[in-house]
């Protein structure tokens, strides 16, 4: 990267650089860095045209290229159905907010409870492993049939009824247990002479904890959570197991009604649109991790 | 008259508009020991990480043999080959044995056979007095050994010249002694070393040249007498005067 940071200097800078003109080899220099740039960045778009063209002209022209056109990529069926599957995409996204700041809370404060050492929390410490040990073993959907179906049957005083809310109940609880686990390990992660001089400066347990260890922990697990989020943002289409008209469900009544495929691809292009940018947010984050790891490590 | 083998022309290196070396020359000819001196942050350790190429210079060029390092065409993989560098911190590999440590590069950058590769490590590491720690992991050495491991590592790709970056600024006193004496052996066996240190002793008595940087300029130069015993130049008796008082 360095490799590529020119040394013109800008206008506005005048620390230490007034009065110098880059030497004739340092302008050779930068002119064959951008020419190879350029060559790079072509090399690049004409293999990715070149690919691209060759994927298009063998799907179109294979044997079930029609049949699969008029299942799958039907413009009359996409714009009969787009809307509503819009509209129930917005309960998908009021699924993902609401259940994200829960899971975020309750796995953080797993997390606490795993690493605190004190003996008095034994008894919810070993409640906290159970909770993470039984959540994390059964499947997500398994877990929403549990308490989707379940909990109303109890007839409980108080328990609530609308699918939307038991199936985030499911969610946070499932993957409650999943960021417990890897809040941990970015407690883990951090190095233990960071807890000694924090110590030795005379900061207590909770101190070391809140202001010195928790902050490092959470610009290390960023981006493992980002992935978790991702992953939820799709896991709230399996709430359409319940029966409330989010994206997928609305997806499929159109599918059943009409015979065709596209309300379902409908319906992945939105969860795509979604999911693409907080990927690339994601791994823009990790990019920077490792700058910053390589300015430690001068 | 023959060229010296490492030549620094000009060199200028900047940091987001902060210029932290400038105008640098510097010629190290072969079998000669020049140690870099000068206050935190003067650009010692910056200057080497040019040579090594792990930064990109802004200006000027730097020659190895016949070699130029600032050329952007350069296979900067096959010209760290003929470089050895030791870094403050060890960075030894933690999951490999010193054996391991030390044949690694022999074996995979430079494709030497195992077999040869092991025998020239043990050969290093006895004289470096390792000869028993060949098969310990890192975390079970001495920081003294794990710097004398790191030299050990460096040396075993034989390079033509050795960069070595205050290696023993992270050593406890008693420790520092043995790793400078294996630096006076790699001296007297005409080795090429090219080094940043604060031990003003060790610098009198082996450097071949001393150079004096401040904000980023050799402010001084000459022989280790010169320098350290009769410096003419204002900033170079002050930093001296504040090092020695507190030896
Ligand atoms: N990656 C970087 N970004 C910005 N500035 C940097 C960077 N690396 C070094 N510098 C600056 O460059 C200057 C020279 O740093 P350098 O590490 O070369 O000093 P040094 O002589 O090795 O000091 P020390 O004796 O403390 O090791 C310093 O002012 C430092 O702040
Ligand atoms: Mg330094």
């Amino acid at each position: 990267m360095s490799e590529f940071t020119a040394a013109v200097p800008t206008p506005a800078d005048t620390s230490g650089t007034a009065g110098y003109t880059p030497s004739a080899v340092q302008l050779e220099r930068e002119r064959y860095r951008a020419a190879r740039r350029r060559r790079e960045r072509l090399t690049a778009g004409v293999c990715a045209l070149v690919l691209l063209v060759v994927v298009v002209v063998a799907v179109v022209s294979s044997p079930g290229w029609a049949e699969v056109h008029a299942k799958f990529l039907n413009g009359t069926e996409f714009r009969r159905y787009f809307g509503q599957i819009l509209h129930g995409f917005w309960l998908n996204v009021q699924m993902f907010l609401v259940s994200e700041v829960l899971i975020l809370a309750l796995g953080l404060l797993v997390a606490l409870v795993r690493v605190t050492r004190s003996p008095g929390l034994a008894p919810i410490r070993w409640a906290a492993t159970a909770y993470v040990d039984v959540f994390r073993g059964v499947p997500t959907l398994l877990l929403i049939f549990l308490i989707g179906f379940g909990l109303p049957a109890l007839q409980l005083q108080g328990t609530p009824s609308s699918p939307v809310v038991l199936g985030c109940i499911a969610l946070v609880l499932s993957y409650g247990a999943y960021v417990g686990e890897v809040f941990r390990a970015g407690l883990n992660s951090v190095h233990p002479a960071q807890r000694n001089a924090a110590k030795a400066l005379g900061l207590s347990e909770h101190q070391t904890l809140r202001h010195v260890i928790l902050p490092q922990a959470v610009r290390n697990v960023v981006p493992p959570l980002l992935n978790d989020f991702i992953a939820l943002q799709k896991d709230t289409a399996l709430v359409a197991t319940l029966g409330p008209l989010e994206a997928l469900r609305v997806a499929q009544i159109g599918s059943y009604a009409d015979f065709n495929y596209t309300p379902y691809l409908a319906a992945a292009a939105l969860f795509i649109a979604v999911t693409v940018p907080i990927t690339r947010y994601a791994d823009w984050l990790q990019r920077k991790a490792i700058e910053r790891q390589w300015a430690e490590a001068r | 008259m023959s060229e010296a083998l490492l030549r620094i022309r000009n060199l200028r290196k900047q940091y987001g508009g902060k210029t932290v070396l400038e105008s640098i020359d510097l010629d190290v000819a072969e079998h000669q020991v020049v140690c870099l001196i000068g206050g935190s942050g003067s650009g010692k350790s910056t200057l080497l990480r040019c040579v090594d190429l792990l930064d990109t210079v802004d200006d000027g060029t730097i020659h190895l043999g016949e070699t130029e390092l600032t050329d952007p065409r350069l296979n900067a993989d096959a010209a760290r080959r003929r470089i050895g560098v030791v870094f403050q911190s060890y960075n030894l590999f933690p999951h490999m044995s010193v054996l391991e440590n030390v044949t690694l590069a022999p074996r995979k950058a430079h494709g030497i056979p195992r077999r040869e590769a092991e025998q020239h490590a043990l050969e290093l590491l006895e004289r470096l007095g390792l000869a028993e720690k060949a098969r310990d992991y890192p975390d079970r050495l001495s920081g003294g050994q794990q710097q004398r491991v790191a030299i050990a590592r460096a040396l075993a790709t034989k390079p033509e010249l050795l960069l070595f970056d205050e290696i023993t600024a992270a050593l406890d006193p008693e420790l520092v002694g043995e790793v400078l004496d294996v630096v006076t052996d790699l001296k007297q066996r005409g080795l090429t070393i090219l080094m940043a240190t604060h031990e003003m002793g060790f610098a009198r008595h082996a450097a071949d040249q001393v150079c004096f940087l401040e904000g980023g300029v050799i402010r001084e130069r000459g022989t280790a007498e010169q320098v350290l015993s009769e410096p003419r130049h204002p900033s170079t008796q002050r930093f001296l005067a504040r090092v020695l008082e507190h030896k």
